[in-house]
């Protein structure tokens, strides 16, 4: 067998920066950081859930913190995380099922996670506030 | 003979599929409430209590945390094994992580059992 050994450069350094992620490791990553933002932001959300069932009263003081316009922004991007994070989910249980394995429904399914998470995001923000 | 080290995330069967059970579950709840949310007459305190008070949207409701609390622990303690090299400060992690989560479900349990 002659040398035909291909010499690669070891180890690699990965150029962070330069690194263009195709669009399922996009989904992939976005997947990741949302699933650990609302796991940080979950005493917030508890506290929220609380505050609106604890009593009339504590459901007023509920309504003017959700009113607060800071509050609304740190909501809906959290709402926007739990909807890209159950879209996406959805599509790796499906990917788990060895549904939509193939390069171009990979990519085509990894798009309509993120319009639909943002569409879905946007029509429920619009619904509440 | 072979040399494997057993590392990262990922491995273990149960927790894999304890994810995605819980996963489907939340799934289906979303839907659940989303839809009991958009029949709500209107946005007051009754009628949003009276959502919970009920036997069985309190039970799937509590469930539904549950869920969530067992699914982020396996999904937490993979970002930190993913990230964290230090052993003695990933398992700090991994303690820290499991209590507050055991923490969580206590207070839900209270909020929903206080109605
Ligand atoms: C309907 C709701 C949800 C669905 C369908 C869902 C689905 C999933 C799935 C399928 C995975 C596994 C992904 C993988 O192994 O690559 C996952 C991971 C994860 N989930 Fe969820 N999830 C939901 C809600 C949540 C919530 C509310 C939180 C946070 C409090 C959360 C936190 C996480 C974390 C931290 C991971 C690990 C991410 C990673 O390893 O990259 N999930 N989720």
């Amino acid at each position: 067998m002659s040398e035909v050994t291909v010499r690669k450069q070891r180890p690699k350094h990965l150029a962070l920066n330069e690194i263009r992620l195709p669009l399922p490791g996009f989904v992939s990553i976005l997947h990741r950081v949302s699933g650990a933002g609302l796991f940080l932001c979950l005493p917030i959300l508890i506290g929220l859930f609380g505050m609106s069932l604890g009593s009339p009263e504590s459901f007023e003081s509920y309504k003017s913190v959700v009113g607060n316009p800071l509050v609304k922004l740190i909501l809906l991007g959290l709402l926007w995380a739990y909807m890209h994070h159950f879209c996406a989910g959805i599509r790796f249980l499906l990917l788990d099922m060895h549904k939509g394995l193939d390069l171009a429904s990979a990519r085509s399914s990894a798009r309509m996670v993120l319009i639909a998470s943002l569409t879905l995001t946007v029509l429920i923000g619009v619904k509440l506030w | 003979m072979v040399n494997r080290v057993v590392v990262g995330a990922h491995y273990g069967l149960k927790d894999w599929l304890a994810q995605r059970v819980t996963a489907v579950v939340m799934a289906i709840y979303t839907l659940y409430f989303a839809i009991n949310a958009l029949m709500l007459p209107a946005m007051t305190y009754e009628a949003w209590s009276g959502l919970f008070r009920g036997g069985f949207t309190r039970f799937v409701t509590l469930l539904f945390f549950l869920s969530l609390f067992y699914h982020a622990w396996v999904g937490v303690r993979d970002i930190w094994m993913d990230y964290v090299k230090p052993t003695g400060i990933r398992l700090v992690l991994h303690m820290l992580t499991l209590l507050v989560l055991v923490g969580y479900a206590g207070w839900v349990a209270q909020i929903l059992w206080r109605l």
